[in-house]
C-alpha cells in the first residue's frame, strides 16, 4: 500500500499541527507541549474540565473530539502508544477551571499507568482528578471480567455525554457518575478483515488472510474470538449485532444510540451497506433507535473493518446525546 | 574483603548510566524483534529512544548515579509514554530517591535502591511474578541480592548471583502466557517468546552490576 509519510518518526507531530491549523476556530496547541490539544476556550471558569489522550493512528479519535461542550484537551501519544504522564498532565492543567477534572480514557495498561501518574502530579498542585475508564469492547474479556476490557468506539458516546454534562454545569462527582453510565451502557465489537502497518515498522504487524475475517479484533490489531471465511455483508452484520445485544440484554423498547466506525480503510458506503441491516436486526430486537451514527469516527491506521457500538440510553442520556457541542470529530 | 568493606563514589558513577543505555541502544533491533512477536513491535525503538536521549543529557565527569537515574526517569516519563516509560521511569526515580545524593554506595545501599526500584514499578503496575513482565526478572533479582548479602556473600558475589537471578528470571518467561499489556490478548499464542520486558530489565540490571564490579574491583 502506498502512503503519505514524509518521516516516520515526524508523523505524530505532523499530523498534530495540521490539525490545529485545519480547525484552529475550535481548538489551539498547548503552548507548553506540542503533544497536547485544547480547546479554544478551555479552561472554562467553574466547568468540569474534560481530558482525555490515547496512542495516534486512530484519528478523528482522540484529537477530534476537542471542542465546545465534549473534551477541553487531549494528549497525543505516539502510534498505538500511550500518551506519556506529563502529557496527560499538560491536558489536565489546561482543562482545569477550578471545579476539578474528569479524566476519560480507555482500557489499555500504558494509559492507566500514565494517567495514574499524571493524576497524582495534579493532586500535588491542588487540582482534583477523577476518571471513567472505558471497556466497551465484548470481545476482549468475558462479561463478568468487564474490567479486563478494552475501550474503543462507545469512549466517543463517553466523551459526548461526560462533557455535555459539564458544559451543563454538573459537578466532578455528577459528570464521573453519568460519564461511567453512559460506558456501562454501551458494548462494543470489531471485526477486521485486513491488518495495518506502523510506518516505522514497515510490514504488518498481524495478517488476517485472504478470504477471512477476524471477529472480535481490537483497535491495534489485538486478536479476535474466532476467525471464519468472509461471506456476505449481512452475514457480517448479523453476526456483529448478535455478540453486542448477546452482551447486553436490554429489554424490548429500549432506545438506543447506534455508532458504526470504519477502521480506516473500509470504505463508507460499505459501512452503511452493514448499517441498514444492523438497523433491521437491532429493530428486530425490539430495540428503538433514536439515532445512528456512520463514518470514520475511531479507526486504526490503515485496517479494513468495522465496529459497531450500541448505548441503550435513558432521558437524561438521550438529551445529553443529542445536546449541541462543536467539535471537528462528529 | 567483607560485604562493608567495599564502597563506590556515587559523584562519577553516573557513566555507569552511559553504559547501560549503550547496552540498550545496542539491543534496540533485537528487543522490538521479541516485541514484534507477542507485541506491538516498539519495545526497542521506544528503549533506545529513551535511554539513547538520557546518555545525551547525562553529565558523564562529575554526575552521581543518581543524578543520572533522575534524568533518565524523566526522560522516561515525559517524553517516552506507552507502558514502559512510566514502569522505567518510575523504577529510576526510586532508585534515585533511595540513593539521595549519598557520598559512597556500598553494598547494602545497592540493595535499598534495587529494592526500591522494586516497589516503585509494583507501586504504578499491577502485575504479578508469573504474569510475563519485567517482573519476572526483577523479583527473584532483587531477593536473590538481598538473600546473598544475608548469607554473607561480598558486593561482587551478590551482584554476580543476582546476575543469575535476573537472567534465569527472564529465561523463565519463555513459557509463559501473557497476562498483561497487549501480548495478554494472545493467550496461549504468548507462549514460547521471551517477554521483552523481562528481556530489557535483564539488560539493565546485568549493565549495572558489571559497571559496578569493574570499578569495585578494579
Amino acid at each position: 500500500m502506498q502512503r503519505f509519510i514524509n518521516n516516520p518518526d515526524d508523523i505524530v507531530d505532523e499530523t498534530v499541527r495540521g490539525f490545529v491549523r485545519a480547525h484552529a476556530g475550535r481548538v489551539r496547541l498547548d503552548p507548553g507541549n506540542a503533544r497536547v490539544v485544547v480547546a479554544r476556550e478551555a479552561p472554562v471558569k467553574g466547568k468540569v474540565g474534560i481530558v482525555t489522550g490515547g496512542g495516534s493512528g486512530h484519528e478523528p479519535a482522540f484529537i477530534g473530539y476537542t471542542g465546545r461542550a465534549m473534551v477541553d484537551a487531549v494528549a497525543v501519544g505516539e502510534l498505538f502508544s500511550s500518551p506519556t504522564a506529563k502529557s496527560f498532565h499538560d491536558a489536565i492543567r489546561a482543562a482545569d477551571g477550578g471545579a476539578g477534572v474528569a479524566v476519560l480514557y480507555g482500557n489499555y495498561a500504558g494509559d492507566n499507568m500514565n494517567v495514574k501518574m499524571a493524576a497524582r502530579m495534579a493532586a500535588r498542585q491542588g487540582i482534583t482528578v477523577a476518571t471513567v475508564v472505558a471497556n466497551d469492547d465484548v470481545c476482549s474479556a468475558p462479561l463478568t471480567e468487564r474490567e479486563k476490557r478494552r475501550g474503543v468506539a462507545g469512549e466517543i458516546f463517553m466523551w459526548k455525554i461526560g462533557g455535555a454534562k459539564a458544559a451543563a454545569g454538573a459537578s466532578l462527582d455528577e459528570v464521573i457518575a453519568t460519564a461511567q453510565r453512559a460506558i456501562d451502557n454501551c458494548r462494543s465489537v470489531g471485526v477486521g478483515l485486513g491488518p495495518c502497518t506502523l510506518p516505522a515498522a514497515g510490514k504488518p504487524n498481524f495478517e488476517i488472510r485472504a478470504g477471512t475475517m477476524e471477529v472480535g479484533i481490537g483497535h491495534h490489531g489485538e486478536p479476535g474470538t474466532r476467525v471464519e471465511p468472509l461471506t456476505s455483508a449481512n452475514a457480517v452484520a448479523d453476526d456483529m449485532v448478535a455478540l453486542v445485544l448477546a452482551d447486553h440484554a436490554l429489554p424490548g423498547g429500549t432506545e438506543v444510540a447506534v455508532l458504526v466506525s470504519g477502521l480506516g480503510a473500509t470504505p463508507v458506503n460499505e459501512l452503511y451497506v452493514l448499517y441498514d441491516r444492523m438497523a433491521d436486526r437491532i429493530e428486530a430486537a425490539g430495540l428503538k433507535i433514536h439515532r445512528g451514527f456512520v463514518g470514520n469516527y475511531f479507526t486504526s491506521l490503515e485496517m479494513v473493518g468495522a465496529t459497531l457500538t450500541v448505548m441503550a440510553l435513558d432521558a437524561e442520556l438521550k438529551a445529553l446525546l443529542d445536546a449541541p457541542t462543536d467539535v471537528p470529530g462528529l | 574483603m567483607g560485604a562493608g568493606m567495599t564502597r563506590l563514589k556515587n559523584a562519577g558513577a553516573a557513566d555507569i548510566l552511559w553504559e547501560v543505555a549503550d547496552v540498550i541502544v545496542a539491543n534496540k533491533a533485537y528487543l522490538s524483534e521479541l516485541d514484534g512477536k507477542i507485541g506491538d513491535g516498539d519495545h526497542g525503538f521506544n528503549m533506545a529512544k529513551g535511554f539513547g536521549r538520557a546518555k545525551e543529557r547525562i553529565d558523564e565527569a562529575s554526575g552521581t548515579l543518581d543524578s543520572a537515574m533522575r534524568t533518565l526517569s524523566d526522560i522516561l516519563m515525559s517524553e517516552i509514554g506507552g507502558s514502559m516509560g512510566p514502569l522505567y521511569g518510575m523504577m529510576f526515580s526510586d532508585m534515585a530517591d533511595a540513593l539521595d545524593g549519598a557520598a559512597e554506595i556500598d553494598a547494602a545501599a545497592f540493595g535499598r535502591m534495587i529494592r526500591a526500584g522494586l516497589e516503585g514499578v509494583q507501586a504504578i503496575g499491577s502485575a504479578r511474578v508469573g504474569d510475563k513482565t519485567l517482573l519476572d526478572t526483577l523479583v527473584p533479582a532483587v531477593e536473590t541480592y538481598e538473600a546473598a548479602l544475608a548469607e554473607g556473600n561480598d558486593w561482587p558475589q551478590a551482584l554476580s548471583r543476582m546476575k543469575a537471578a535476573a537472567e534465569a528470571g527472564r529465561d523463565s518467561t519463555l513459557d509463559m502466557v501473557a497476562k498483561m499489556g497487549r501480548s495478554s490478548r494472545l493467550g496461549e499464542r504468548s507462549r514460547g517468546v521471551l517477554d521483552a520486558g523481562a528481556t530489557s530489565c535483564c539488560l539493565i540490571l546485568t549493565a549495572l552490576a558489571d559497571g559496578i564490579g569493574r570499578r569495585i574491583v578494579g
